[in-house]
This record gives C-alpha cells, sequence and structure tokens, in this order.
C-alpha cells in the first residue's frame, strides 16, 4: 500500500463529498478524518487476508475492490465486489477484530483507510458520534444481507 | 559384525570382478557411456565402464570430457541414479480378470527376484537408497516390489575423488566417503602406481574380493586413498547451511523468493526424474478391449504436474509457485516430519539438469539471507 | 494427540480384494450409500473415520470414507457422491456387482477419548458420512459420554443424508439441522451450519468436537466453536487431499509435514491449524 500525500484538499473536506458520511456536522468529520489516512493500492493487489487483525475499514473513493473467499481447489472465489462510495470492513467494530474475508483489488484503487481503535475510542468518548456512525454501518449491513438473501434465492434459475 | 579388510586391485581386476558377480546370477549395473552422458545400465564386462571420461557439471549444463588418464570413476554422478532399478518407472502391480460369474480374480504381480548388482554406487547415492528403504520399507505399509529388487542387492561403492560441478554431499553430511551400506567400497588412486583401495563391508564382500587378484594394502595406500577423498571433499561445487532447514523452511512459505523461482521454474519435472530420492508415483488403471482383463500399472510421477494435487473442484497447488515450493520445501525440510531425514543427498543432479539452472543451494540461501516476509498492507 | 484404534489391512495392501453389493440406497439425487461384503473370508473391522480404496473394474480407484464403520467387523458401508468417472460408475452399481476393495486405512476418530463428557458432531453435505460412525458410537454406549450433539447442514433439503436416521437419532441426541436454501416443503432451519453453533446445548470447557465438511465450512464452523471456548485441541477435523495409494508411498496426500493417509485423515485442530491457513500449500 502506498500513504499517498495529502491532497490539496484536508481529508475532512474530502469525506464531506463521500455519501456514505452526508449528513454528518463539520465537527463530527474532523473527528473521523482524525483517524482516517489515504491509501492507493494497485490493481491486483491483496489489501486483506482472511485472518488477519482487523483495525481498518476502508472508503473506496475510486476503483473496484473485490470480497473473496479463498477455496483449496478453486482459488479464490468472489461473493461481492464494492466499489467508489461504498465501504469494506466490518470485522474492526467486534472483537476479536480478524478480517473474515480476503480483499483483493480488482482495478487500480483509491480509498480512505480508517484506524479502527482510533475510530473506537472516539465513538466510546462521544456516543452521540458512536450512534451515528452505527446507524450508518446498520444500513450498510441491511442492504448487503438482503442482497445475498436476493441472491441465495436463485430467481434466475428456475424462474422464482 | 564384520571386521573390514583392505586390499588393491589393479584397475583391469573391476572386469573380473563384473564378472565374479555375473557367475554368481547377479545382473551387474554399473556406469557406461551413452547418448553423452554416464549413465547405469547392465554391464558384461570392464570394457564398458567409461575409462578416462570426467564430466563438467554446472547450473543447467553436462558434459563429458577426456581426461588425461584411464580413470575408471574420474567423474561424479550423472542423470540416473540407483532408484530406476530398485524402483522403476513403470511395473505392473497387479492383474484382474472378471469371470463368468461377474466375480473378479485378482492376480499380483510376483516379485521380480533377480539379484541386483550396483557397481559405482557413490556415498550420496547410498545414503539416497538408505532414504528410499525408510520410505518404501520403514512404514506400516511394506512396497512389496521394493523389498523385492532391495533384498539382497549387492554393492560395491565408490569413494569420490573427483567431485561434479554442483556436488555438495560434503554440507548433507552424505559423502564424499562410503561409510556404510556396502559390500565393497573402492577408492580409486592416480598418484603413482594406477590402483584401486579396496575395503570390505561385509562377508560376502570379503569373499567376492577374494575372487579377484589382490595384495595386501600397505600404509602408502591407504594415505593415497584418504588424500584423495579428502581432496574431493575440499572441492565441492557447492555448499548449502542445512542443519536448520525443516524450520527456516516452515518459517519462509510465503518468502517472496517463491515468486522469483515460480518466474524461472518451467515445471518440467527434470530435477524430480534425475533425484535419487524422489518417490512419487502414480497408478494407471487399463483394461484390454474385451472389458474382462485389467490390469493396474504404477509409473513415476512428479509433484510439478497439475494434476498431483488435484482432488474433486481443482487443483490444490495451481501455479508454479506452489508447486515448486512444494517440491523443495518438501526434500528439505517436511521431508524431516514425515521420515524423520532430509529428502537431499546433496548429489547435485537437479542443479545440472534443470534446463533453466535453478539451484536449490542458491535458493536456499536467498531465503535464508533476510528477505522481507510477505506483508498485507494494514 | 489421542489416537484412535486402527485396523490394518493384510499385507499385500496395494491389490485390492473382490467385494460384493449386497445393498444399495439412493440418499439424494447425487448419493447412493452401498453396502459391501467381502467375496472370500470375513469383513474387516474399520474404526469411525477410517478410509478404504474402492476399485471399480478397469475404470479406476478412489478413497472413500467408511459410513458405517462400528470398531467390530461389519459389512462395508459407503456412501458415496458421483462426482467424476469412478464415482459415477461405484454410484450405479448393481446387486452383485463386485468392486475392488483395499484396505481400511488411516487414523480415526479418537471419540473414546471424550468419554464422560459432551460430543458435538459438526457436519456439512457428504461431511456427513465419515461421522455417521461417530454418532453410531456415541448412541451404543450412550451413557458412557454427556451430551451428544448434532449439527448438520445442506444446500438443499434434498441435498440431506440419512434422514430417516436424524429422526431415528433424535431421542437420544440433539439433532440441528439446516439447508442454504429452502423448498418450497420444508419447515426447518434455514442458515449455514456455523450459526447453529452458538445456540446449540454443550459445555464448551469439556466438549469434544468431530467436524468434516468442504473446506470453507470447516474454516467457519470451526472459528464458532472456537468461539464457543472449545479447546482446539479437542476438535476433531477429517481432511481430504489427493490420495492414490493409501499406504504412505505415492506422495500424493501431503499436506505439508502429514501423509494424510498414513497420519489422517483426522487430526485435532491445534495441529492442522497451521497447515489449513497456508494457501496452496
Amino acid at each position: 500500500m502506498a500513504v499517498g500525500s495529502v491532497s490539496m484538499r484536508r481529508l475532512d473536506e474530502v469525506l464531506q463529498e463521500v455519501p456514505f458520511f452526508a449528513g454528518m456536522t463539520e465537527a463530527q468529520l474532523g473527528l473521523i478524518a482524525g483517524c482516517g489516512s489515504n491509501a492507493i493500492f494497485d490493481a491486483g493487489e491483496v489489501l486483506v487476508r482472511e485472518g488477519d487483525a482487523a483495525d481498518t475499514f476502508y472508503v473506496v473513493r475510486h476503483g473496484t475492490v473485490a470480497i473473496d473467499l479463498h477455496s483449496p481447489t478453486r482459488g479464490s472465489l468472489t461473493v461481492e465486489t464494492i466499489g467508489p462510495g461504498e465501504i469494506v470492513g466490518w470485522s474492526w467494530l467486534f472483537p476479536p477484530h480478524r478480517w473474515h474475508f480476503d480483499v483483493r483489488a480488482l482495478s487500480p484503487v483509491r480509498a480512505t483507510a480508517f484506524d479502527g481503535a482510533c475510530l473506537r475510542g472516539k465513538c466510546e468518548d462521544d456516543p452521540v458520534l458512536g450512534y451515528d456512525l452505527m446507524k450508518r454501518f446498520a444500513q450498510v449491513f441491511i442492504d448487503r444481507l438482503q442482497s445475498t438473501r436476493l441472491r441465495l434465492l436463485d430467481v434466475y434459475g428456475d424462474g422464482a | 559384525m564384520h571386521a573390514r579388510e583392505r586390499v588393491v586391485v589393479q584397475p583391469e581386476a573391476l572386469d573380473a570382478l563384473i564378472g565374479a558377480l555375473r557367475r554368481r546370477g547377479y545382473t551387474v549395473v554399473g556406469p557406461t557411456l551413452r547418448d553423452g552422458a554416464i549413465v547405469y545400465e547392465e554391464l558384461e564386462s570392464g570394457d564398458e565402464l567409461p575409462v578416462g571420461w570426467t564430466d563438467r557439471q554446472e547450473a543447467g549444463t553436462y558434459r563429458l570430457e577426456r581426461r588425461a588418464d584411464e580413470a575408471r570413476f574420474g567423474y561424479a554422478v550423472g542423470p540416473h541414479s540407483w532408484k530406476r532399478f530398485l524402483f522403476p518407472p513403470r511395473i505392473r502391480l497387479w492383474q484382474a480378470r472378471r469371470n463368468g460369474d461377474g466375480a473378479i480374480d485378482i492376480a499380483e504381480e510376483p516379485p521380480d527376484e533377480r539379484p541386483l548388482a550396483f557397481v559405482g554406487v557413490r556415498a550420496c547415492d547410498l545414503h539416497a537408497i538408505a532414504i528410499q528403504d525408510r520410505v518404501l520399507l520403514g512404514g506400516r505399509f511394506v512396497d512389496r516390489d521394493y523389498a523385492s529388487r532391495r533384498e539382497g542387492t549387492f554393492v560395491v561403492a565408490v569413494n569420490c575423488f573427483e567431485p561434479g560441478g554442483t556436488c555438495f554431499c560434503v554440507s548433507m553430511g552424505t559423502g564424499p566417503r562410503a561409510e556404510s551400506g556396502f559390500d565393497i567400497a573402492l577408492t580409486e588412486i592416480l598418484d603413482g602406481e594406477h590402483r584401486l583401495l579396496a575395503e570390505t563391508g561385509s562377508e560376502l564382500g570379503a569373499e567376492v574380493l577374494a575372487e579377484l587378484p589382490t595384495r595386501p594394502a600397505v600404509e602408502r595406500d591407504v594415505d593415497a586413498a584418504e588424500e584423495a577423498v579428502a581432496g574431493a571433499a575440499a572441492r565441492m561445487g557447492r555448499t548449502m547451511e542445512a542443519g536448520d532447514l525443516r524450520d527456516l523452511l516452515a518459517d519462509n512459505l510465503e518468502h517472496p523468493r517463491w515468486d522469483d523461482v515460480a518466474d524461472r521454474c518451467l515445471t518440467c519435472g527434470n530435477c524430480v526424474l534425475v533425484c535419487p530420492t524422489c518417490f512419487c508415483s502414480t497408478v494407471e488403471d487399463h483394461t484390454d478391449l474385451t472389458g474382462d482383463l485389467a490390469e493396474r500399472w504404477r509409473t513415476w510421477d512428479t509433484c510439478f504436474s497439475v494434476d498431483h494435487s488435484y482432488i474433486h473442484g481443482g487443483s490444490v497447488r495451481p501455479d508454479n509457485r506452489s508447486r515448486y515450493r512444494q517440491w523443495m520445501t518438501h526434500k528439505l525440510g517436511t521431508w524431516h516430519d514425515q521420515f524423520g531425514t532430509s529428502g537431499c543427498v546433496g548429489c547435485g543432479r537437479c542443479i545440472t539438469w534443470c534446463p533453466v539452472g535453478i539451484d536449490i543451494t542458491e535458493e536456499v540461501a536467498a531465503i535464508r539471507g533476510g528477505g522481507e516476509r510477505e506483508h498485507a498492507p494494514a | 494427540m489421542a489416537t484412535a484404534p486402527e485396523y490394518v489391512p493384510a499385507p499385500g495392501a496395494m491389490a485390492p480384494a473382490p467385494y460384493v453389493v449386497r445393498e444399495r440406497v439412493q440418499e439424494t439425487a447425487d448419493t447412493w450409500t452401498l453396502t459391501l461384503e467381502p467375496l472370500d473370508g470375513e469383513s474387516a473391522a474399520v474404526a469411525p473415520g477410517q478410509f478404504v480404496m474402492v476399485y471399480v473394474f478397469g475404470v479406476g480407484e478412489v478413497p472413500i470414507s467408511v459410513s458405517g464403520a462400528l470398531d467390530r467387523p461389519a459389512p462395508l458401508m459407503l456412501t458415496v457422491r458421483s462426482v467424476g468417472a469412478v464415482t459415477q460408475r461405484l454410484c450405479a452399481s448393481e446387486l452383485g456387482a463386485v468392486l475392488g476393495v483395499r484396505g481400511p486405512f488411516g487414523v480415526g476418530w479418537p471419540i473414546a477419548a471424550a468419554g464422560r463428557a459432551d460430543v458435538v458432531v459438526l457436519a456439512g453435505g457428504i461431511g456427513l458420512a465419515p461421522l455417521r460412525p461417530v454418532l453410531l458410537h456415541v448412541l451404543e454406549r450412550r451413557a458412557e459420554y454427556g451430551e451428544l450433539v448434532l449439527l448438520y447442514g445442506s444446500r438443499t433439503p434434498g441435498d440431506l443424508l440419512f434422514r430417516a436416521e436424524l429422526e431415528l437419532w433424535r431421542g437420544a441426541a440433539s439433532v440441528d439441522v439446516t439447508v442454504d436454501a429452502a423448498d418450497l416443503a420444508w419447515q426447518g432451519k434455514v442458515g449455514v451450519v456455523p450459526q447453529l453453533v452458538a445456540g446449540a446445548d454443550f459445555d464448551a470447557a469439556s466438549a469434544s468436537a468431530f467436524v468434516c465438511g468442504p473446506e470453507i465450512m470447516l474454516r467457519f464452523g470451526i472459528q464458532a466453536l472456537l468461539d464457543r471456548g472449545l479447546a482446539a485441541a479437542r476438535i476433531f477435523v477429517s481432511l481430504e487431499r489427493n490420495m492414490r495409494c493409501g499406504v504412505g508411498h505415492c506422495g500424493h496426500c501431503q499436506l505439508g509435514p502429514t501423509l494424510i493417509c498414513r497420519d489422517g485423515p483426522v487430526y485435532d485442530y491445534e495441529t492442522a491449524a497451521p497447515w489449513l491457513r497456508v494457501r496452496a500449500l
């Protein structure tokens, strides 16, 4: 991973444009930005391996990443792809803080990486911020779960 | 416990040795020159030995050259090892016949009981034979075919005085002197009178030697022999720090060097073919056209094939990287876990016969010599 | 590592002995259970978790776990899924057909070591077949063990094995079954097997777990057991790799430092975990 130099704009200004954080106050964005940094990945680069310590989540700004599970005989199986504006990683939220999947850049990727421990600390100190973030994450979980359930139904199969 | 004796024989007596062994019913196998290499084949006389030849071996290179003398054993090891006789590339295991009422009669292949005599076994290859003994005879199940070929094999070892360019038996503790596992051990001496010091390693070895014209060995014979072997030990083509390889390799399964060698390795399997300890095999089931007669054959196999690790769904080792890593970490590392010894005897064949010159000693040094473990970005 | 009793096949373990198909039951659309008896001589005793190499005349040979192993001579019960040339022919074998059998081979489930405490069986798909002997063993000696918990899942209800026995076992065991995707008739749980672990009734401090299934399911299932507090040394898993000879000579079934046909296929998770973590080992 290459840590890019912070662009001419401050990170909290950049975050204002990320839909995931839409509606948060400047102060809240400032707090969150304090835990963030820029991250750049090449196409094909592995961000995360299943089982690695999970103390980061990413907001993808450009490019696409794949969420994979490794099978000994089939290699990397992609279960989902995540694109610009979307978040990658929720294992940082709860112990034992270990990634459950592999994450791999499918294209060149620019993302904002957030330090989980830092953010957990700020949420503990500021429950209003914490609840706000938790609601946003919950919405992501719900969306992803719903989409997974629909995929399980195999609606393209025998005419569901 | 046999008390070793030492005598001296003339080079010409090697013909008598081969004759003596043949008269006792042995199929004698030894070095001979064919197709630009010194290989192991059945010998009928001492004339077939590669007299006055030596080899020039380097990574990916093997050339024969004429010597200025008439040494019988003035070279190292070639592409063959003794495993082709003890563990042949293709054997039939059994035949099965479907009889009228649907039953199957299975007839195991009778064991090959022709006694073998190996002439010219280097110390590294003696260790290799012992290693294969452990794999195929030393576990709960005994390989019947290997056991029948191995039993009663007469071994004439040769202590090297001319190491090959890729040899590293000293690093592996497997040579150049043959310590045990032979019936007779020969050391060729070119200093002064051209002669061979012959050491008996068994009662049978002593009996056979007694049929040849010999004279007792004196101090200058023994000293000259020691010097020749010590000279070989000092001129090894390669070294490898081998004491901690089991742990070193187990701790470095994601070392970036594996990607590096993967770019070079063709997975051609030459190293497996020439390695004296590689034992992987597979089975082929055949039927004839009537469908009533079936056979199973055992053939050599290689972990470099994609098929080697195939289970339903795909191959566990789908790429060059994982397959080269398997071969090398098995040979030098996990062989210890599986069989209690290293799988490598330092013969250098894999280095010589690799078409792209991959050098196992260099790969070990690269893995040992630092280099960062691959980290996923945090 | 706890050891299980092993039964050693006759010498000459490279040549199959002829066995006759005595019974044939279709379990699912692609899985059959065959019961075999030797043409000559007595049935061998097979320890739970051991496997045999089954030969189809002129076609080939495959390793199959014995799904009826009872630690004593008994007809050979094999549950086979049709996935390739040999298994397809195996599944199509008629009553009276003669097959070749070598074995049994391998180290089986160390069930007795779990005595007096709870036994948890975690099975995914065809993985229930090698685990069925664990259930039978405990059921036969019910008083010697604590709770018996079976957590089992398959892709669809149509893929569930031993459905009649699952009902029979409910009396003496806690049987929790789930499917990834339901059909119209299914009234049971829909979800993945690892999800069944959190709510299962067993004492994690003392229980032993026996796990078999696809490797991805193994990883998540074992993680769920570890999250419950089960020690890795008391979680036993059956591993699978390419197998040709079954006797430790051909080199195919290597997984790092182990030969699965000789040292496995059953391992405790504390020993096996490092091997499973390395990709393409």
